[in-house]
């Protein structure tokens, strides 16, 4: 699969048809999907997202989530923090704070403002962090990224970026400087809705985006964050089936690579819209379990968009990483400057109340799960990759019906 | 039985107990040191990955008793040999120990070791003067060839890390032990004390259990129940089991006419 990427996969499923067979799951389905702990694969990810799952079976999904969750990881959370590096960004998008027409102070740290913000994380205890930026390739291009790393890279265990789509070539580099995981969420798989929330900059090439989790494969990352923003596209239940597509392409060809998965949820920013629809709590916890269900090793992420009791309600169900006392906006640790941030987050409280708030509930916190010396260490090999074609007709889940 | 008499000689030291804990996965510091009370392990292996021997606070080094149990890293987290070799140059200058559970698992999914990777780490860490104790495959060959670059013991795997699907590996388990001339400790699935039990019948000269015990309702107890196990498996294996057979067979010989 070295020369193929996802986008000649995508191009067989059909948006409609596909929501159409997660809306008439029957009740047998959805009980043979959980009797089987959903191992039989996309198939029963459709059922587990169906509304007839969530209207009876959210329950025992809880249940099948949280026994797998507590056998694979154990009672534990990993913690990290997201660092905010620059607000800058070339794309015009309507439901973002930094989207390029929005009248904000723009802002792109020094390398001495982010060892700032870098040393009150780590006087927090945070091994884990996550590099923030808008997409400004000329603000925040491979360079800039490449000396924040390798200034960070003493510091810390565990280096991840949120930054724009980049070349091959250029997370090659990154890899070599000690980068270990890159999370790039697609926002929504439905083009049409995709294209009326991207207006303008590079971000609009939906298909630039949709492949980058394949470059990132092909130059050997160590782990690929996915996931959707809910709230731009009315039918999330489909979204969320292509993202499980998405993940399960890319975990039969890029098999050495770790995932993880987001559930963002729109939230009010400066220059916002009104989410489409609204993921209501009940959903984000039937998504968090079919995921757990469908993928039983798979990193589930849960951000300080969510309000602190939520938090608390989701550790069981098979969440498995949180952030913690998160700002989002660059410079945000150091002083707080609320007209510059991404959005704004729900669960204010400090690392130390998260901390206390696992303990309280039998988890036990985890700030260093990854060593940097393993990411100092050349590409892994390529040759060891698959050099079986993946047949689209035998994964294309509705076109098999 | 004499527990003293039947102590067991890794890499020319002595141990009482044939039970290995793994320290991941437990809900607290606390918990993980009382249930490695409760097991009477003397061996624990700590992911390097999870290890901070800069801080007294560490999650895991800081609950566990280092006079009373020997501490093991292990590599989890590595792809290659190359990475493998380095962690245990890094685990050995930190943790300052020249044991390393060796295991390279380049699918994160199933955690499946590299049989390739493992033997050319192994061969590198034991001339290097590491004392290897390398994760694999139930592959009878491949445990005498890592025998033969020096490893000081093999961990066979009875099935996928954390599966608890037990000894899914049985029959190529029993040819690797007949075969070793050096320890074989089954490391992976066991997930009843049953299993440990069973493994120790065969011949297993160690278990190492995690997951069973870590996130069992009570591991304290279920630690316990694993510590019996493994003394009541290795008991039976020692007094000699009788075979199996599909006939019953009588009891008063039917040629016993002829003598």
């Amino acid at each position: 699969m070295k020369n193929s990427s996802y986008s000649e996969l995508f191009a067989h499923i059909d948006w409609e048809e596909t929501t159409r067979f997660i809306y008439n799951s029957t009740c047998s389905d959805v009980e043979q999907a959980l009797a089987r702990k959903g191992k039989g694969g996309l198939k029963d990810f459709a059922c587990l997202i169906s509304p007839i799952a969530s209207s009876r079976y959210l329950e025992e999904m809880a249940r099948v989530s949280n026994e797998l969750t507590e056998q694979r990881f154990g009672r534990v959370i990993r913690l990290f923090a997201p660092l905010y590096l620059s607000n800058e960004c070339n794309n015009v998008c309507d439901y973002c704070g930094f989207s390029f027409g929005n009248q904000i102070p723009r802002k792109t740290l020094t390398i001495t403002e982010t060892l700032r913000e870098a040393g009150i994380l780590k006087k927090r205890g945070f091994k884990h962090i996550l590099l923030v930026t808008g997409e400004s390739s000329r603000k925040v291009g491979v360079d800039y990224l490449l000396q924040t790393i390798d200034a960070l890279r003493p510091y810390f265990s565990n280096i991840s970026i949120e930054v724009q789509p980049l070349e091959k070539k250029d997370y090659s580099k990154l890899i070599s400087h000690g980068l270990h995981a890159v999370y790039v969420y697609q926002e929504t798989y439905e083009k049409r809705s995709y294209s009326s929330h991207h207006l303008k900059g590079r971000k609009k090439n939906f298909y630039w985006r949709l492949n980058t989790p394949d470059r990132l494969g092909k130059a050997g990352i160590n782990k690929i964050g996915l996931g959707c923003l809910y709230g731009l596209t009315k039918d999330w239940r489909t979204d969320a089936y292509f993202s499980a597509h998405h993940l399960e392409y890319l975990e039969k060809t890029y098999w050495q690579t770790s995932y993880s998965m987001s559930f963002p949820r729109i939230r009010p920013c400066k220059g916002e819209i009104d989410p489409i629809i609204t993921l209501n709590d009940r959903d984000l916890v039937q998504l968090v379990c079919a995921y757990r269900i469908f993928n039983h090793e798979l990193e589930l992420s849960i951000s300080t968009r969510e309000r602190p009791e939520l938090r608390e309600n989701l550790l069981p169900l098979g969440v498995t990483t949180m952030s913690a006392g998160s700002k989002t906006t660059p410079g945000g640790y150091g002083e707080s400057e609320p007209e510059l941030e991404q959005f704004e987050v729900s669960d204010v409280r400090s690392p130390e109340e998260i901390i206390k708030m696992l303990k309280k509930n039998g988890y036990d916190p985890v700030w260093k799960d990854w060593d940097s010396s393993y990411d100092l260490q050349p590409s892994i090999d390529l040759s060891y990759q698959s050099k079986k074609q993946i047949n689209p007709q035998k994964t294309v889940l509705t076109k098999t019906l | 039985m004499n527990s003293q008499v039947d102590s067991f000689i890794l890499a020319g030291e002595a141990f009482n107990s044939r039970i290995f804990i793994g320290t991941g996965k437990f809900s607290s510091g606390q918990i993980m040191a009382e249930a490695i009370r409760k097991s009477s392990t003397e061996m624990v292996t700590v992911a390097i990955k999870r290890a901070d021997p800069n801080i007294h606070s560490d999650s895991i080094l800081g609950f566990v008793d280092k006079q009373k149990v020997r501490l093991l890293p292990n590599t989890s987290g590595v792809r290659d040999s190359k990475e493998a070799i380095f962690a245990a140059q890094m685990a050995r200058e930190a943790l300052g120990t020249n044991w390393l559970k060796l295991e390279i698992h380049p699918d994160p999914k199933y955690l499946m070791p590299d049989p390739v990777e493992t033997l050319i780490a192994a061969r590198e860490l034991a001339r290097d003067g590491f004392i290897v104790l390398p994760y694999c495959h139930a592959d009878p060959v491949l445990c005498k060839k890592l025998e033969a670059v020096g490893c000081a013991a093999v961990m066979p795997l009875g099935s996928p890390i954390g599966s608890n699907q037990g000894l899914k590996s049985r029959e190529f388990l029993k040819i690797i032990i007949e075969q070793a001339n050096i320890p074989v400790i089954i490391d992976a699935g066991i997930g009843k004390p049953s299993q440990a039990s069973e493994a120790m019948e065969i011949g297993a000269d160690a278990v190492l259990i995690n997951t069973a015990i870590a996130t069992a309702r009570d591991p304290l107890q279920m630690a316990s129940a694993f510590q019996m196990a493994v003394s009541s498996g290795r008991l039976a294996f020692l007094s000699g089991l009788s075979n199996e057979s599909r006939q019953a067979k009588s009891t008063s010989p039917l040629t016993g006419f002829l003598d």
